[in-house]
């Protein structure tokens, strides 16, 4: 099994993979990790290559799409029908990125990751202001700590997919969540809807007020740079997933523990369609089970998706270090940790949400993912317009 | 010398015996070097030329494309973009790194002790992995972290990764910073090559420094300039993992060269058709260069420099 590499999680899995081990002597596990960006790379070669690891992680939606339509990967449809324990213990949300054609390719594990818009509320206290309501919000806010001295948003722009999240936080607020729904479904000239246009700009007007950090395009997610700009006081707010609480308690130096991380939803946008409770992100991870593995090794991933990979102690981990476990059930749990304000906020966007959107990038083909990060990349530089990019996005479609 | 001469008359008649067989023996000898060549040359270069008329996305099954890669990626401006980039930091890089290794080498070659002790320092970059390079240098250019910040130089606090002409420049720089001294190697081995007997020559004339370096060395370095030439050029063609590393090919493309834009398009987008036409492009490009540089060095390839010494 191939797994992401840092902290909180590594620990976590590698304690499971280990109490299955000692349980199961002769089916033990080994995990190799990686890098997030590395690892998308990797995986995808390693099954073009035949040499997949028998447990295939990752985010479901378009990157699944295309190990299942290539027999790739196991159809698990029966045997979640002969485990109904199994599949009742979920979020019914989080198997809508597992499914191909109606058939379940993957396993939801791990926890739900909403997109939120943490702050500092240090910063916050200092300038005497209030989390930003809505985008006019936003863009007074800018002005107000870029005089105080302090970038008003990291970024970590060189990932590409961190600068995603705005726009489609953006797109939903505007738009409403079927201008997305059309470019998913290839509808024709999906991308052209004025919203997305209309995205673009707003993006552009941020970026030429300084509303991120200086250098933000050269800044990478996986280097943990952005959240290190946020609880040191260089920059005010960050758009990120909630995974990102976990690693900042742990290095924030009690940043998050004296409770100046605050977070809040995306703002709306005057005149927008989209509902303000909808939410972006990751709605689970995923684990799939390469075809090519031998009987006896499915055997083994499928016993450790029952009985190894969502285990009490694992669903206890992810709660302490600060995320919402995909089961059902939790609530009583969540309540009791020192964590609650921020896993309640989190488990009631995720639950409240009237539409969930799954990052684009991986809702997406992968031809079509990688020329929205490129074109996105573009346009946060100003060197295409938004006009420019959704005429590109265009030409993806279908592809 | 003599001792050879006498040893080859003496077993000349047994060799002549011999030719014969000895034709045969080296003609086997050459066989792992020829296997090598087919399996991870050959073979790989057929595949890459298959594959460039094909729709696969390197999972699913391999279908016929025709020419329909290659007319989306010659229609594409991402291509030129990234054939300009490349020729640019090729034209950059050789024009920035050939004077400071000629002269590094001519330093370097020197039997002083402190020139020793310097050399050493000179080529510690070549110890390091170009990943590890990249790394380093992202981590000393951070606007926010970095290097300036660290030592209060707010001047040097640049975004020098994420403005497109100050990222250009960057890579150029790493570039050299990291392959200088590989070619000062090159450049330093030369100059010792060159007789004494020149240098002493040109001194009873009354040649000072600055004409005996290029009255002498520099004429006398011309294949040594041509090979590290060649190395730099062709080499520079496949310049990935410091970039890839470094910037992405970002921000935006400003950096993305004709490797890099081959890796992202294959793995990342999924396209190996596309992709392998880029592969197909840069073979040829590579090939063209080789031979002019080796035309360069003028048709008379056996002719001796040292003729009359």
């Amino acid at each position: 099994m191939w797994f992401l590499s840092g902290e909180p999680n590594q620990t976590t899995i590698q304690k499971a993979v280990d109490a299955f081990g000692s349980s199961n002597p002769d089916n033990k596990i080994a995990v190799t990790y990686f890098q997030n960006d590395a690892y998308k790379t990797k995986i995808k070669t390693a099954i073009g290559a035949g040499q997949a690891p028998t447990i295939v992680y990752g985010w479901g939606g378009g990157t699944l799409k295309t190990y299942a339509e290539a027999n790739q990967v196991e159809d698990l449809t029966s045997w979640f029908e002969a485990n109904p324990d199994l599949k009742n213990k979920f979020f019914p949300a989080s198997f809508g990125a597992a499914t191909v054609n109606g058939k379940i390719y993957a396993l939801p594990n791990q926890y739900v990751a909403p997109v939120v818009l943490f702050y500092n509320k240090e910063l916050f206290e200092k300038a005497g202001v209030q989390p930003p309501k809505t985008w006019d919000d936003v863009m007074s806010l800018v002005k107000i700590f870029n005089d105080m001295g302090v970038a008003p948003f990291s970024l970590g722009g060189q990932s590409r997919w961190t600068s995603m999240m705005w726009l489609e936080y953006l797109l939903d607020r505007i738009g409403g969540a079927e201008v997305f729904k059309a470019i998913f479904e290839g509808k024709p000239n999906a991308w052209m809807d004025p919203a997305v246009i209309e995205t673009g700009t707003k993006i552009q007007e941020l970026v030429s007020a300084d509303g991120f950090i200086k250098g933000f395009s050269s800044i990478t997610a996986d280097s943990k740079a952005d959240q290190a700009l946020l609880f040191t006081g260089k920059a005010a707010m960050l758009l990120q997933g909630s995974w990102t609480y976990g690693p900042m308690k742990k290095e924030g130096q009690n940043f998050v523990q004296d409770g100046k991380l605050g977070f809040v939803a995306f703002p709306t946008v005057a005149g927008g369609k989209g509902d303000p409770k909808n939410g972006v992100g990751n709605p689970a991870q995923y684990m799939s089970i390469s075809a090519k593995a031998t009987d006896k090794e499915k055997e083994t991933a499928k016993k450790f998706f029952k009985d190894g990979i969502l285990t009490d102690t694992v669903i206890d981990a992810y709660i302490n270090s600060g995320s919402v476990p995909i089961v059902n059930g939790i609530e009583g749990k969540l309540a009791t940790s020192p964590d609650k304000d921020f896993l309640n906020f989190v488990y009631d966007l995720a639950k409240n949400a009237p539409n969930f959107q799954q990052s684009w990038d991986q809702a997406l083909s992968p031809t079509a993912a990688e020329a929205l990060l490129n074109n996105i990349d573009q346009l946060f530089l100003k060197s295409i317009t938004p006009q420019q990019f959704a005429e590109n996005m265009n030409a993806t479609l279908g592809k | 010398m003599s001792s050879t001469t006498t040893h080859r008359a003496a077993t000349a008649p047994r060799k002549i015996e011999q030719i014969g067989q000895q034709k045969s023996a080296l003609a086997w000898l050459t066989v792992p070097a020829l296997i090598f060549f087919v399996v991870f040359a050959l073979a790989p270069l057929v595949g890459v030329l298959v594959l460039s008329f094909a729709n696969w996305d390197g999972i699913g099954a391999i279908g016929a494309a025709g020419l329909e890669n290659w007319s989306s990626v010659l229609t594409d401006p991402g291509l030129y973009n990234a054939l300009g980039l490349t020729f640019l930091i090729m034209i950059v890089s050789w024009l920035v790194q050939t004077p400071i290794s000629l002269l590094l080498g001519v330093f370097t070659a020197g039997t002083q002790r402190y020139r020793a002790a310097l050399a050493v320092l000179y080529f510690l970059p070549l110890l390091l992995s170009s990943a590890a390079v990249a790394i380093a240098y992202k981590a000393l250019l951070d606007p926010n972290f970095g290097l300036a910040m660290g030592l209060g130089l707010p001047f040097l606090a640049q975004d020098w990764l994420g403005v497109p002409q100050l990222a250009l420049g960057l890579v150029i720089f790493v570039i050299a910073w990291q392959f200088v001294p590989f070619h000062t190697l090159i450049y330093q081995g030369g100059v010792r090559q060159i007789p004494k007997s020149l240098y002493e020559a040109a001194q009873i004339d009354g040649a000072g420094i600055i004409k005996q370096f290029f009255h002498i060395t520099l004429p006398q370095l011309k294949y040594t300039i041509i090979t590290s030439s060649t190395l730099m050029v062709v080499g520079s063609l496949t310049y990935f993992d410091l970039i890839f590393v470094l910037t992405g090919g970002g921000p935006g493309n400003s950096t993305r060269i004709l490797a890099l834009d081959m890796y992202l398009r294959g793995f990342r987008a999924n396209l190996m058709g596309p992709a392998s036409v880029i592969a197909v492009i840069l073979v040829v490009i590579g090939l063209v260069l080789a031979l002019f540089l080796q035309r360069l060095g003028g048709k008379d390839k056996q002719g001796s420099q040292l003729e009359g010494l």
